[in-house]
């Protein structure tokens, strides 16, 4: 039997991964990925917590956490592939028109 | 005290105010005439109110009348009224204000005819005389001292009435901050007398005052009372150490140099003085001090007046002798000798400062005596009226100078005969420079060259080619020759101390006067007639001088040398003051106040915080960096931050 | 016993694939491994009885999503990354208040949750019972994520197009 703490661990290191990612990476697409992993450790914790409660509806929220990421993947991709037309560059270091 | 006849004693002042309200808002739509018959009718109604006012008075049964007007502070403990007061002290000064004023008005229609401000200055007259009406007429201390510093603005307003010229701007500032050094020593000696009295009204305070005994020991209340009055006195009637502002005051026209600095504006100080007399009659010092002041006065601005040039300065300075001798006959309790010559003076010098205003009217604006000469037979009426008026202030019988001169020299005497010494030689002096004034004016060649037609003399406002040396007009001259009569008639009421017992009821209250009133003692007589000699002596002096051997004032200029030019420079008191009071103010206002606090510290506090908002945005602009990582580095902090928060609520 | 090793197992995987995705340079290497990590959290998400979601895990997001992610990598023909200057205020603010944050959800959690056990298959959870939450209780919110959807593939397709050569030349 496993403790749901040993769950909730396993969400967190998930999501402090996820911000890792999101800092460190120059890679706007490896951000994005590390925006997903985030909310993979989210769904994690959210289904531990409905089996723990025994209430479905911590699933049902998991419904709408995967809807929202894919609509959010997609318009993200979208946006990333007209800056990568007009910008030619993945990094997200040289997407600095706005700098001073 | 009040009576039950109403004598709408308001009214006195009140028509005056309403035209220079009237003037003051149209004038400068109106035609000139317009203005001057307003002016005129206003002043003209005050004076005859106030005759009316007179003749009614006499017929009450008391000798004061009391006129409640509105209410103004009412706190607990103390009250003050706006109300009008009339005894005989305040029925003569009201006389001579309207009076003189009046005739004033009048010439200055003449004088000031030319000029473009015109409604300006009767404006500025009419108010004059609703603040000095306002004074003599108060029946309490505040509602004197609203009068008193009216007045003083007032004066500021006409010296300075040709402002944009720099030095009668200048003569304007200093003529009201000197005053109001004076009004600092008035406020605190009410503030005293509200301490001590719990009152300001003039029946009350006396009342109390006289109940009190005399502070012979030199020190105590009545005598700091007596002495702050004394230094708000020498401020508005231009004495030691406060004169300085009168002679410069000549910047202003002439007519406002008769009317405020001859005739009433620096009288007021003497009849502040005098009605606070039950005040000071129980502070023996500080009359003794009042005394000194006025002796020393008019010695020094005697000594000045031989030396000068322009003919207005004279004046100016004769003046403030003169006041000097007021405050002597105050000094020594002869409170009514002092008013007396208040009111021959306000004839004579108005008198005399009216005709040097025609004289410089005639000569087309040129106001140095050097300059004039043998005028006598080119304006004979002024000539005739200045004459009149030199020989009274010289103190030659049957003119009025002699009467209240000779008074006030003759209470001197029985106080202290260093005091009457003083003033004999100050009679000497006088009778000397005035004649000089005489001689150099109208005497001898005519220097000048108004005869030249020019019409830029100076800048005096004034200089219009006429075409030569003329009279005045009627307009001018009928003031001149009304006031020539008074000059000749004013002191006959003063014979056989008839003008003395007029006054008993005021200054009868109280201490009795230290000396009985002897009339016609011989010791008397034989001053009498000293100071007739030494008045001849004067004149005679003059003519040597300036008739007989005009070469003569040059060489014994030279030979005095440092002597004659320290008189000539006014003994260099401008100058002193100058150097000790005025650098250091500035210097101390300029480093201290303007630099230190208005620019280091207010100023300094609004840019800073301008600037620190600057510098505080600046910092934090460096938020908007356009990084893409930065912004996502702030936002997984805020990130933390709130689950940290939560985390910390949520274990509580 | 089994449950426990089960657990630590796919953790181990999720973890892997986490780090690597971390560590990788080249995109497409970190995208493989998520999907690693998609497919180890579905494992997760069957133990803890929840049928419905591991399969919806793997077909949408391991299955949908990622793909969608590789085509674009392949798309952009995206290389290793280059080393670039970032922000510091990614490195000295963002990771430690991120790890202080992540501690402090441990420690908490460690200290606090209480030792319940969560057995395999311990909720029942046939998709009738989720279908009835779904189109009952939770019947707005399905509504407004459709919309969500529908609004997602217009912007999409909008923003991914091709501009037209008119616009290209004002470029």
């Amino acid at each position: 039997m496993v403790p749901l703490h040993y769950y909730l661990v396993l969400s967190g290191i998930l999501f402090a991964c996820g911000v890792t990612g999101f800092l460190i990476k120059r890679n706007i697409i490896t951000i994005f990925m590390s925006i997903e992993l985030m909310l993979n450790g989210v769904n994690l914790s959210f289904v531990a917590f409905a089996a723990h409660w025994h209430a479905l509806s911590g699933q049902v929220f998991v419904f709408f956490v995967m809807v929202v990421a894919a609509a959010e993947a997609a318009v993200g991709l979208a946006i990333i592939i007209a800056v990568y037309r007009t910008r030619e560059t993945l990094n997200v270091d040289k997407v600095n028109l706005l700098k001073l | 005290m009040t009576s039950e006849a109403n004598l709408h004693l308001s009214w006195i002042p009140l028509l005056a105010l309403t035209g220079a309200t009237v003037n003051g808002f149209f004038g400068k739509r109106f035609s000139r005439s317009l203005v001057a018959a307003v002016a005129l009718a206003f002043c003209g109604a005050a004076f005859v109110w106030a005759l009316v006012v007179v003749s009614r008075f006499s017929f009450l049964p008391e000798p004061v009348y009391s006129e409640p007007f509105a209410q103004w502070i009412q706190i607990s403990g103390f009250h003050v009224e706006f109300a009008f007061f009339l005894d005989h002290l305040s029925l003569i000064m009201l006389l001579v204000v309207t009076g003189v004023g009046f005739l004033i008005h009048i010439y200055s229609v003449g004088y000031m005819w030319d000029d473009p401000s015109f409604y300006r200055f009767f404006t500025y007259l009419n108010l004059f005389m609703f603040f000095m009406l306002t004074l003599v007429l108060a029946n309490n201390y505040l509602q004197m001292f609203i009068g008193w510093e009216g007045v003083g603005l007032a004066s500021y307003l006409l010296i300075g009435f040709w402002f944009t010229k720099d030095s009668a701007a200048s003569a304007g500032k200093k003529a009201f901050i000197v005053n109001r050094i004076g009004d600092f020593g008035f406020l605190i000696a009410l503030f005293l007398i509200i301490q001590h009295f719990g009152s300001l009204n003039f029946t009350q305070v006396f009342d109390a005052a006289g109940r009190l005994p005399t502070e012979t020991a030199g020190a105590g209340t009545m005598t700091a009372v007596g002495l702050l009055l004394m230094v708000g006195a020498a401020g508005k009637s231009a004495q030691i150490p406060l004169y300085v502002w009168l002679p410069d005051a000549m910047e202003g026209p002439t007519p406002v140099s008769a009317l405020i600095h001859a005739a009433t504006m620096v009288t007021a100080g003497v009849y502040m003085v005098s009605r606070s007399h039950v005040i000071f009659e129980r502070a023996p010092m500080a009359l003794t001090v009042v005394a000194i002041i006025g002796t020393v006065t008019a010695l020094f601005a005697a000594t000045i007046g031989i030396t000068q040039t322009d003919i207005k300065k004279v004046l100016a300075y004769s003046t403030v002798s003169q006041l000097g001798y007021m405050f002597i006959a105050c000094g020594v309790g002869a409170f009514s000798a002092g008013i007396f010559h208040l009111m021959t003076h306000a004839f004579f010098k108005g008198l005399l400062f009216l005709g040097a205003g025609s004289v410089i009217h005639a000569v087309g604006g040129e106001q140095d005596m050097r300059k004039m000469g043998g005028l006598r037979s080119k304006i004979p009426w002024t000539f005739w009226t200045v004459t009149v008026g030199t020989i009274a202030i010289a103190g030659i019988p049957p003119f009025a100078g002699f009467f209240s001169k000779d008074e006030i020299l003759w209470k001197a005497y029985q106080s202290n005969w260093v005091y009457w010494f003083v003033g004999l030689v100050t009679a000497f002096i006088t009778s000397f420079y005035m004649f000089r004034m005489w001689f150099l004016t109208f005497f001898g060649e005519y220097k000048g060259d108004a005869d030249r037609h020019d019409s830029h003399g100076n800048d005096h406002g004034h200089g219009h080619g006429h075409g030569g040396v003329h009279e005045s007009p009627m307009v001018m001259l009928v003031p001149l020759m009304i006031l020539a009569i008074l000059s000749i008639i004013g002191g006959w009421v003063g014979i056989g101390g008839r003008f003395e017992h007029f006054l008993a009821p005021v200054f009868q209250t109280g201490v009795e006067a230290a000396h009985e009133v002897e009339p016609h003692s011989s010791m008397e007589e034989i001053l009498m007639l000293v100071s007739v000699a030494v008045a001849v002596c004067g004149l005679a002096l003059a003519w040597l001088l300036y008739v007989k051997k005009p070469q003569l004032p040059k060489q014994i200029a030279e030979g005095m040398g440092s002597l004659y030019r320290a008189v000539f420079n006014k003994y260099y008191v401008d100058e002193f003051y100058a150097r000790l009071l005025v650098k250091p103010l500035l210097l101390g206002s300029t480093n201290i106040l303007w630099k230190g606090v208005d620019q280091g510290v207010i100023d300094a506090a609004l840019d800073g915080s301008a600037t620190g908002a600057n510098e505080v945005s600046d910092s934090i602009r460096h938020m908007q960096s356009g990084n893409l990582r930065s912004y996502a580095g702030w936002i997984a902090a805020g990130a933390a931050a709130v689950i940290v928060y939560m985390i910390w609520v949520g274990t509580r | 016993m089994l449950h426990l090793t089960l657990f630590l197992v796919f953790g181990a995987v999720c973890l892997a694939g986490a780090i690597n995705l971390l560590v990788q340079r080249h995109p497409i290497n970190s995208a493989l491994s998520l999907v690693a990590v998609m497919a180890a959290l579905a494992g997760e998400y069957l133990l803890l009885g929840a049928e419905f979601v591991g399969a919806v895990q793997v077909i949408v997001y391991a299955g949908a999503i990622m793909v969608l992610f590789v085509f674009v990598i392949m798309l952009l023909n995206a290389g290793e990354e280059e080393r670039t200057r970032g922000s510091h205020i990614a490195l000295l603010i963002g990771v430690p208040g991120m790890l202080t944050g992540s501690l402090l959800i441990a420690w908490v959690l460690l200290h606090h949750s209480g030792t319940e056990a969560v057995g395999i298959g311990a909720l029942p959870g046939p998709p009738k019972a989720l279908a009835q939450l779904l189109f009952h209780d939770f019947l707005l919110p399905f509504e407004v994520t459709s919309i969500l959807i529908l609004i997602a593939i217009l912007g999409s397709v909008v923003l991914a197009a091709k501009p037209e050569p008119s616009q290209e030349k004002e470029n």
